[in-house]
C-alpha cells in the first residue's frame, strides 16, 4: 500500500463510514488509510456495493467520513462547511460522471464555460480557456452544438472538457467509460492521459471496466469496504 | 450569470412559457378586474352622487327621517339664505337646491280632455340660472332624444319611454297633478321642451325633469326646496373632506332644536353607499391578494415539477460547487425575470382592453330591465394610476413566493447521493 507522503494530494487516515439502516448500522468503508499523490492517474476498483463511490464521494467533498480523517488539498473534509466543501469543489476539483449530465438547453461551449461562471472570470479569460479546453478534447468544431446533437463520446469529452477548463488539481471520475463503447472509451482514456501528462491533472477513477484499468498507473482494490490490494501499473492502453 | 440564466430561460419553454403564460393571464386578471371594479362602483357611486345623493346633502331633520317617502310638506324653507351662507362659508364646494316630487302626468286632447295619463316621479333642479353646473352634472344636453334642454320654468323633460307611452311630443302641454308643499292639491301645466334618456334605467322608464323655479311655482314651495345638494366641482368624491363639511355644518346648528333646522348628510351616510365605497376602497387590495394566493399556489406547483425536470441540472451545479444558496437565489432570480415579464405582458393586454371597455362601454341595459338602482346601462372600466401597477405586485409576488417554496428543496438535497442520483 502507498505510504502517506507530504507532496500528497489526498491523504486519507483510517477512514470509516457508516450508514444507518434501521436500528443498525451499515459500514461502507472500514479504516481506510491511503495517500494519492499529485499528478497520478489511479483507478479505485472493485465489484458493486464495495465502497468505490463512497470514497470517491469523501475524496470529493460531496460526504464526510464517520471516522478518521480525509485530507484532500490541505484541506480536511471532516471539518468543511457545506459552504467551504462547495468552495472546495468549485476551485479545485473537477468531476466526471458515467451519464455526462450536460446541461440540454446550452450549447457546448456554453457548459464548458459554466464552472468558470462560478469562479467570477471575465468573459475574455472564460472564451479563452473555454476554446482551450475543447481544443484539448478536439471539439472546437461544435462549440455550438447542443448536447442533443452530440454522440456519446462527443457528449463525455465535453464532459471532460467541462472537468479540466478551470484546470483542477484533480478530477474524480465515475465510471466514464460505462456508456461507451470500444473506440469510443480509448478515444476519452487517451484524451485524460495526454490531459493528465500535460497538465500533471491527478485523475481519480471509480470503475471496474477493464478498459478504464489498462490505462491506470495505479489500481487501488476495493472489496467489502477494505483496501485489498494497491499496485502500481504499467499501462497497457493504445496512447497513440 | 443573470444572462447565463436568461439564456436558459428564452431556450427552455417549460421554464419560461408556461410560468409567464399563468403570470401573464393572472396579471391581465388583476389589471381588467381593477379596472373593472373601479370603474363599475366609481360609475354607481358618481351615477347615485350626480342624481341623488350628492357629495353631501342638506335636508331639514324632519325631511331627513322620511327622505324615501320625498316628504315635500317637510322641505327646508329659506333656501336662497341658506345658499347664500353656503356659498360664504364653504366656497370650494358648489351648492344647488333640488326638489323631489311625484304624481301624475295628464296629458291633454286638443279639447282639454285627458288623451293620456300615467304616474311619474320628478327631480327638479335648477336649469335655468347657469350657475348650478346641473346641466352637465346630469349631461342633460347630451341625453336629450327630441326636443330641447327647457329655457323657462315652464318647460319640462319627460324620460322617452313615458312619452312615448303617452304619445306626448316636444311642444305638447303635460299636467302635473301632484299635492303642493301644504298639503293641498297641485295642478299645474309644463309645456314639454323634449324628451330624456340618461341611459340610467332607473329614470329612463319614467322621469320628468323640471326647472326648480316651475316646481317651486307648481308644489307652493317659494324659497323652499326638498334637498340642497353639495359638490366640489371637478373632483371626484373624497369622503374625508364630506364629513369634515358636514362635521362643520352640523355643529353650527346643534343648539336649534327645531324639527326643520337644517341638517347636513354625506353621500356615503346614504343608501349602503358606504360599504359601496370601502369596498371600492379595498377593491385593489382583495383582488391582488387574491391573485397573489391564487398565482403562488399555481407557480409553487410548477416550480416542483420544474424542479423535479431539473433535478439533474441542480444535481450537476450541485456537485461542480455551485452552493445551496447559489442555486436558490439563481432560481429567484429566474422568477425575478419570468415575474417582470410576465406582468409587462399581462398589464399590456390588460390595459389594451380596459382603455377599449372604458371608451366603448358595454350596454347591460337588457339586465336592468324594470332595475330600480341609480347605475348607468352602460358600464365601463376606468383606468387610473394603480392600473398602471397593480399587476406587478401578484405578478412578481406570486412568482417569489412560488418559486422561494418549491426552491426549498434544493436545501434538502444530499450532496452525498449525487453521484447514485447523477447515474441515473
Amino acid at each position: 500500500m502507498s505510504t502517506n507522503n507530504n507532496n500528497s494530494l489526498i491523504n486519507l487516515q483510517h477512514v470509516v463510514k457508516r450508514y444507518p439502516m434501521g436500528n443498525t448500522t451499515f459500514t461502507a468503508l472500514e479504516d481506510i488509510t491511503l495517500s494519492i499523490g499529485k499528478g497520478e492517474f489511479t483507478g479505485i476498483v472493485g465489484p458493486s456495493g464495495s465502497g468505490k463511490t463512497t470514497l470517491l464521494n469523501i475524496i470529493g467533498s460531496l460526504d464526510s467520513p464517520s471516522e478518521g480523517s480525509a485530507e484532500v488539498l490541505g484541506q480536511f473534509i471532516e471539518n468543511l462547511s457545506h459552504k467551504e466543501a462547495a468552495r472546495l469543489r468549485n476551485h479545485h476539483l473537477g468531476f466526471i460522471f458515467q451519464t455526462y449530465n450536460l446541461l440540454p438547453v446550452y450549447t457546448v461551449f456554453e457548459n464548458v464555460e459554466f464552472p468558470l461562471l462560478l469562479l467570477g472570470l471575465s468573459s475574455d479569460d472564460r472564451k479563452k480557456m473555454v476554446m482551450e479546453a475543447l481544443e484539448w478534447v478536439g471539439l472546437t468544431d461544435k462549440v455550438k452544438s447542443k448536447p442533443a446533437q452530440l454522440s456519446g463520446g462527443e457528449s463525455q469529452r465535453v464532459a471532460i472538457a467541462r472537468a479540466v477548463v478551470k484546470k483542477p488539481a484533480l478530477v474524480l471520475a465515475d465510471e466514464p467509460t460505462a456508456n461507451l463503447d470500444a473506440e469510443n472509451s480509448h478515444n476519452i482514456l487517451r484524451a485524460m492521459v495526454r490531459l493528465n501528462q500535460e497538465l500533471g491533472t491527478t485523475y481519480l477513477f471509480s470503475t471496474h471496466d477493464e478498459k478504464v484499468i489498462n490505462y491506470l498507473r495505479r489500481k487501488i482494490t476495493l472489496l467489502d469496504g477494505k483496501i485489498v490490494s494497491d499496485e502500481t501499473m504499467t499501462p497497457q492502453g493504445r496512447l497513440t | 450569470m443573470i444572462r447565463f440564466l436568461f439564456k436558459g430561460l428564452m431556450r427552455d419553454r417549460s421554464r419560461s412559457l408556461f410560468p409567464i403564460l399563468t403570470v401573464t393571464i393572472g396579471v391581465f386578471i388583476t389589471v381588467l378586474g381593477h379596472s373593472w371594479f373601479i370603474g363599475a362602483l366609481g360609475g354607481m357611486l358618481g351615477t347615485s352622487a350626480n342624481f341623488e345623493t350628492g357629495y353631501v346633502k342638506i335636508m331639514s331633520r324632519a325631511y331627513a327621517k322620511l327622505s324615501q317617502e320625498i316628504p315635500n310638506e317637510l322641505a327646508l324653507v329659506g333656501v336662497n339664505a341658506l345658499l347664500a351662507d353656503l356659498g360664504k362659508d364653504y366656497p370650494d364646494w358648489q351648492f344647488t337646491p333640488r326638489i323631489r316630487f311625484g304624481g301624475l302626468i295628464d296629458i291633454p286632447d286638443s279639447a282639454g280632455e285627458t288623451r293620456s295619463q300615467g304616474p311619474a316621479m320628478g327631480l327638479a333642479v335648477d336649469l335655468l340660472s347657469g350657475k348650478s353646473g346641473e346641466l352637465k352634472r346630469l349631461n342633460i344636453a347630451q341625453s336629450i332624444r327630441r326636443g330641447r334642454v327647457p329655457e323657462s320654468p315652464d318647460e319640462i323633460l319627460i324620460a322617452d319611454k313615458l312619452a312615448q307611452k303617452l304619445d306626448v311630443n316636444p311642444g305638447d302641454v303635460a299636467t302635473l297633478i301632484s299635492s303642493t308643499m301644504n298639503g293641498n292639491m297641485a295642478i299645474y301645466n309644463f309645456k314639454v321642451a323634449g324628451t330624456v334618456s340618461f341611459g340610467i334605467q332607473a329614470l329612463d322608464k319614467g322621469a320628468i325633469l323640471a326647472d326648480i323655479q316651475g316646481m317651486q311655482a307648481a308644489l307652493d314651495m317659494e324659497n323652499a326646496a326638498g334637498e340642497i345638494v353639495g359638490y366640489q366641482p371637478d373632483m371626484l368624491y373624497q369622503d374625508e373632506a364630506a364629513h369634515q363639511v358636514a362635521r362643520t355644518f352640523n355643529q353650527q346648528y346643534s343648539t336649534d332644536m327645531d324639527d326643520f333646522a337644517p341638517t347636513m348628510i354625506t353621500l356615503a351616510d346614504q343608501a349602503g353607499l358606504d360599504y359601496l365605497l370601502k369596498m371600492s376602497d379595498s377593491m385593489g387590495f382583495i383582488l391582488v391578494t387574491v391573485f397573489i394566493f391564487v398565482m403562488s399556489l399555481v407557480l409553487w406547483n410548477s416550480g416542483l415539477m420544474g424542479s423535479l425536470r431539473r433535478y439533474g441540472e441542480i444535481g450537476i451545479r450541485l456537485a461542480i460547487g455551485e452552493a445551496h444558496g447559489h442555486i436558490y437565489r439563481s432560481l429567484l432570480w429566474e422568477s425575478l425575470i419570468i415575474g417582470i415579464t410576465g406582468s409587462i405582458i399581462g398589464t399590456i393586454i390588460g390595459l389594451s382592453i380596459a382603455f377599449w371597455i372604458q371608451s366603448q362601454g358595454i350596454d347591460i341595459g337588457s339586465m336592468m330591465q324594470g332595475s330600480s338602482i341609480m347605475m348607468d346601462n352602460v358600464l365601463r372600466t376606468h383606468v387610473t394610476a394603480a392600473t398602471y401597477y397593480i399587476g406587478f405586485i401578484p405578478g412578481i409576488l406570486a412568482t417569489l413566493i412560488g418559486t422561494a417554496f418549491a426552491g426549498v428543496g434544493i436545501y434538502r438535497r444530499q450532496t452525498a447521493s449525487l453521484f447514485k442520483e447523477l447515474e441515473v
